[in-house]
């Protein structure tokens, strides 16, 4: 059997989820974001793909998997600018942008040492603050804003 | 209001109303310092570290409303010695008291405690985070000393960057239309989280390091003391620790409405011979806590 190129980096799927332009270094926070690594679909993950508006890119395709959309605007903490197409019979029928939640509980660690939840088995939580281009995390428990690349 | 099971975490828990409810009622307690109306009822001061002014603030208060306290100092002879999470503690606790009253090294312990909690918890103290009773009696304090909290111009001093008080001042006067002045070293100075919510709540403040050159235009002299417990580099205490003395000779020319704040212990950031001018107001403003933290209990319980 013979495959172009293109055909061998991604391969068409049937029905899922493709999440696209994500910053390459952030593929397996996505995948833990999503809480991926225990689900039995086909999953095609690729790092460092070439795009013309990011340079590098990742893209992760899930077979026959489809997330409620707040489970999705979790990944816009780490992937602002993503896209997810929704696909069916090989056929993109919806494509989404990310938005950013108000509101993120049990993903990301408080930064600061002394707050209760990086002591006791405390579920975390925190709202997130725009700050000029930045996102801010600011911790329910101990009221401390977070930068979000240290909480992954 | 909405006394629906209400604990006091933040300061930013309590509108404006509410802050201004709970400063009549510590008039009324003033006035009339033993109202035995908590009379059965049972409170805990859960104190998991070491605190005697707060502690024994707190639970004067408690008996002077006519409640009984249980609790601890200290929490090494407890379960939580043996491992115990802070929330099987909490749980345990609430099926015995009306309402828990906390101090907790760790900063955001007390708002996880109301969350387990059955019964209204009060912060004592979460680590460097917050502690509203204290608060409180500081605004309780500038009211009682200028007749009103609105338009003032409160000059902050000394640890800027750590003070929990200052940081909580702040948040509780920003209703009240102030103007603030900070002084402190470069090393200590307001976190620039807190000049982003002035800013963006349109209050004006101005940074200087000289403690001269405010003294003289202020309405209330909030002086806190360099705390050694909060720096991780010894090196860095060292450098900053004695970098402001306020002495009597200093105070010639200041506004005689003015009054010298203090959250207690000082130092050395206020000479002794500052305590027997017009303008020395800290160990009245201690006084002023138990008035205030009877106002929180009696709130809180839906007696006030």
């Amino acid at each position: 059997m013979t495959h172009n190129s293109k055909e061998l980096i991604v391969s068409a799927l049937e029905n899922g989820t493709v999440l696209d332009h994500i910053p390459a270094e952030n593929v397996y926070k996505a995948l833990d974001i999503l809480d991926l690594k225990g689900l039995e679909s086909q999953i095609t993950i690729g790092i460092n793909l070439n795009s013309k508006l990011y340079g590098k890119k990742g893209i992760i395709k899930i077979a026959d998997k489809f997330f409620r959309d707040e489970e999705l605007n979790k990944l816009a903490l780490i992937a602002p600018d993503a896209t997810v197409n929704i696909i069916r019979g090989f056929k993109v029928v919806e494509k989404k942008k990310l938005q950013m939640p108000s509101v993120v509980e049990g993903i990301a660690k408080c930064m600061n040492p002394k707050c209760i939840t990086n002591h006791q088995p405390v579920r975390t939580r925190f709202t997130t603050i725009k700050c000029g281009n930045e996102i801010l995390l600011h911790c329910h428990y101990c009221e401390k804003n977070s930068d979000i690349r240290g909480l992954f | 209001m909405d006394h629906n099971h209400k604990s006091l975490i933040s300061i930013q828990d309590f509108t404006k109303d509410e802050i201004l409810h709970v400063l009549e009622v510590a008039k009324e307690f003033e006035k009339d310092r033993v109202q035995k109306i908590l009379e059965g009822k049972v409170i805990a001061c859960i104190f998991f570290e070491p605190s005697t002014r707060t502690r024994l603030s707190f639970e004067t208060a408690v008996n002077r409303l006519g409640a009984k306290v249980i609790g601890f100092s200290d929490a090494t002879n407890t379960s939580v010695s043996k491992g115990e999470t802070l929330k099987d503690t909490i749980k345990m606790v609430s099926n015995y008291v009306d309402m828990i009253i906390m101090r907790h090294p760790l900063e955001g312990s007390s708002r996880y405690a109301s969350e387990v909690a059955s019964v209204p918890v009060v912060n004592a103290g979460d680590g460097a985070n917050q502690h509203p009773s204290q608060t409180l009696l500081d605004l309780y304090s500038i009211m009682q000393t200028q007749g009103h909290l609105d338009h003032l111009k409160i000059n902050m001093v000394g640890d800027l960057k750590y003070g929990r008080t200052t940081h909580s001042l702040l948040q509780a006067m920003s209703h009240f239309s102030p103007e603030f002045i900070f002084t402190a070293p470069d090393e200590l100075k307001m976190p620039v989280e807190y000049k982003d919510f002035l800013g963006n709540s349109g209050i004006p403040y101005h940074e200087t390091s000289s403690l001269e050159e405010h003294l003289d235009d202020c309405d209330i002299l909030y002086m806190t003391r360099v705390q050694q417990e909060r720096f991780t580099d010894p090196m860095e205490y060292e450098k900053v620790k004695d970098v402001y003395r306020l002495t009597a000779s200093m105070l010639q020319n200041v506004k005689p409405n003015m009054k010298i704040l203090h959250p207690l212990p000082r130092v050395s950031e206020i000479d002794q011979d500052v305590d027997e001018t017009p303008y020395a107001y800290y160990f009245k403003q201690a006084e002023n806590g138990l008035y205030v933290r009877m106002a929180i209990i009696a709130y809180l319980l839906g007696y006030r």
